[in-house]
């Protein structure tokens, strides 16, 4: 699988390269600034692109905005974006165009080799990567009013967290150490008590468990 | 300021004319016994400062004489709309005679009340009391031409007209008139004259003094909130990150002893280091957020604010307008103000509903923050809004907090400022 990766310290892009390719990816570039990742995202057509959100050389959100520049003239292309602080803003603007193929993650998650692979082959996969706190920020902005989660039982709480990161239900039955069949009832009964849709896909079911937690926004 | 000649009829400028003459007459008469008696007094009281009993005398004599200062300005300001602006230094509270009149010898305002006495008893005589002669002489005149003359022996000089028969009784009443007519024309305007003349001696630059008494306190209050902020940030990394970093340093020396021959509790102690690396991280994420947040150095202030209502648990809605980008230590002034005044909302109002808004126009940076709660909030010693005020203030800028009891509650921050 083909990456482009634009990471501006030279010792965190070198790292992230050397993780990479032992976990088999192939490097087809790693850049350190926003022109310089434009060209590489559009010249080698990367399976994935793993960006920092802030590049040279305006030193601001110039990563992320050459991903979703690239995204709008590749729909669907997958990015998985880093950042060292995570913001609702922009995993909104992100998660925007409903393509999935969307990551976003703290710069601190690759700590965790595992997951953070997990993570990238999630999105090159189309599904969605939301970092743990942009979720956690949410949910608990809602749990202010006791309205809509109230009803969920604290398993459910943790299913749903799961979810909205972008976890299929084999992922989540596998981090919760239950089985699948387990997972795919909390689901359901999730859905039902959130009155949100049922559906396959791991895509959608991530944009509709955003949606909702989002909505009067 | 000009009410006297936007009326043009006849009688409301007589009275406009008569009422200046009277006025410039009372000046007149008043001013000059009580401008030469506190000039006297004050040089004497100064000079006798060597000996003890000016120090006591003086600060008294100064003060009458800023009264009576001060009621000139009053008159000008009611009788011709001439604004004399003033400043005199705050006196030292707790302060013992030698210092306090000497606080009072150094301040610029109190040396132009000083060195306004003697001109108002020369030059602001003769203005003040030029519109009554103007006023009245004219009548001198006609009694002349009506024959006041032939009880004179030799020629009765009116002005320059030597009177000593009916021709040069007639010229008297011509030159009467026009002095009249002179009159009726000129004379408020002569009043405001005295009144310039005043100002010119009073006033002085007392402006630019204000101003910089202004910049002096908020360079204070900056240097203080900076110094406290510094210590803050020490604080932090001493006690967080840096703590932290050394503990991870100890895990680390031990696991390096304990990795051969007790792969368990190597393992565990390894847990525990990453641990606090990660937990390292996130203090020092929080601190760079405390300093200057992320979004607004990436965005700006506009998404700064989008970003921090997207944190808070109630439904706030932003409107920004900003075509360009403030100076960073505007836009953080700024965003820190809403921060503040947005977080002061969830604690305190018990609204349900939050909006912000932000724009930039004629030069300012406007931000409002309403919300439909309680209302009651108060700029004062221990609330969050006066620290707000005080930041602001080091850039010239302003809040303003209205809310009433019942709510709802309008907070607005302007600060100038230019966009890039």
């Amino acid at each position: 699988m083909r990456v482009v990766l634009a990471e501006d310290l030279f010792l965190l892009r070198d790292g992230l390269v050397r993780m990479l390719e032992a976990f088999g990816f192939e490097i087809a570039a790693a850049v350190e600034s926003g022109p310089e990742l434009s060209r590489a995202l559009a010249e080698s057509e990367p399976d994935v692109a793993v960006v920092d959100v802030r590049l040279p050389p305006t030193h601001t959100d110039e990563g992320l905005q050459c991903a979703l520049a690239a995204r709008r003239v590749r729909p669907g292309l997958p990015v998985l974006v880093l950042s060292q602080h995570v913001e609702q803003l922009y995993a909104r603007e992100l998660l925007a165009d409903g393509d999935g193929g969307i990551g976003y993650l703290l710069k601190d998650r690759v700590f965790d080799a595992e997951q953070f692979i997990d993570a990238v082959r999630r999105v090159a996969a189309g599904g969605t990567a939301m970092d743990p706190q942009v979720i956690q920020q949410l949910l608990s902005r809602r749990s202010g009013d006791d309205r809509p989660l109230a009803g969920l039982t604290p398993r459910e709480l943790e299913v749903l967290e799961l979810m909205a990161q972008g976890r299929s239900n084999a992922g989540i039955a596998a981090q919760l150490v239950v089985t699948e069949r387990a997972i795919a009832k909390h689901t359901s009964n999730i859905f039902t008590k959130l009155g949100l849709e049922v559906s396959d896909d791991d895509n959608r079911r991530v944009l509709a468990v955003l949606a909702y937690l989002d909505r009067d926004r | 300021m000009n009410t006297d000649t936007k009326s043009d009829d006849f009688p409301s400028r007589a009275r406009g004319a008569v009422l200046a003459a009277v006025q410039g007459l009372t000046l007149a008469v008043a001013v000059l016994p009580c401008g030469v008696a506190f000039l006297v007094l004050t040089l004497v009281s100064v000079a006798l400062i060597p000996v003890g009993v000016g120090l006591v005398t003086t600060p008294a004599i100064l003060t009458g004489v800023r009264a009576l200062a001060d009621a000139r300005r009053r008159l000008a300001a009611e009788w011709c709309g001439v604004r004399i602006p003033v400043v005199y230094r705050p006196l030292p509270s707790s302060a013992n005679p030698w210092t306090r009149t000497f606080a009072l010898l150094r301040d610029p305002q109190v040396r132009r009340d000083v060195l306004w006495l003697p001109v108002d008893m020369t030059a602001g005589f003769v203005t003040a009391l030029l519109p009554a002669l103007l006023l009245f002489y004219p009548f001198e005149g006609f009694a002349v031409a009506a024959g006041l003359w032939r009880v004179t022996d030799g020629p009765y000089w009116y002005l320059f007209v030597p009177v000593d028969g009916p021709l040069t009784a007639l010229a008297a009443a011509v030159l009467a008139a026009g002095l009249l007519v002179l009159a009726f024309r000129h004379t408020p305007r002569l009043m405001r004259v005295h009144f310039r003349l005043t100002r010119a001696v009073l006033g002085g630059d007392a402006e630019l003094a204000e101003r910089v008494r202004v910049l002096t306190e908020t360079r204070q209050d900056a240097v203080d909130t900076s110094a406290a902020e510094l210590r803050r940030i020490e604080r932090d990394l001493h006690d967080g990150a840096q703590a932290r970093l050394v503990a991870m340093g100890m895990d680390l020396g031990t696991i390096e002893m304990l990795v051969e021959h007790d792969p368990a509790q190597a393992k565990r102690l390894l847990a525990q280091a990453r641990r606090n690396s990660a937990e390292a991280l996130e203090e020092l994420r929080d601190l760079v957020r405390g300093i200057h947040p992320p979004v607004l150095a990436e965005r700006g202030l506009g998404d700064a604010v989008r970003a921090l209502a997207l944190r808070l648990p109630l439904p706030t809605e932003v409107t920004v307008e900003l075509p360009g980008r403030a100076d960073a230590p505007v836009e953080s002034a700024g965003y820190f103000a809403v921060s503040e005044v947005l977080t002061n909302a969830v604690k305190h109002s018990g609204a349900d509903r939050v909006w912000a808004d932000v724009h930039h126009t004629d030069g300012r940076l406007r931000i409002t923050v309403t919300d439909n709660g309680r209302g009651g909030a108060v700029i004062g010693a221990g609330s969050g809004l006066a620290g707000i005020e005080r930041r602001l203030a080091t850039f010239d800028g302003v809040l303003a907090v209205s809310s009433p009891a019942g709510g709802p509650t309008l907070v607005t921050m302007e600060i100038p400022c230019a966009l890039s």
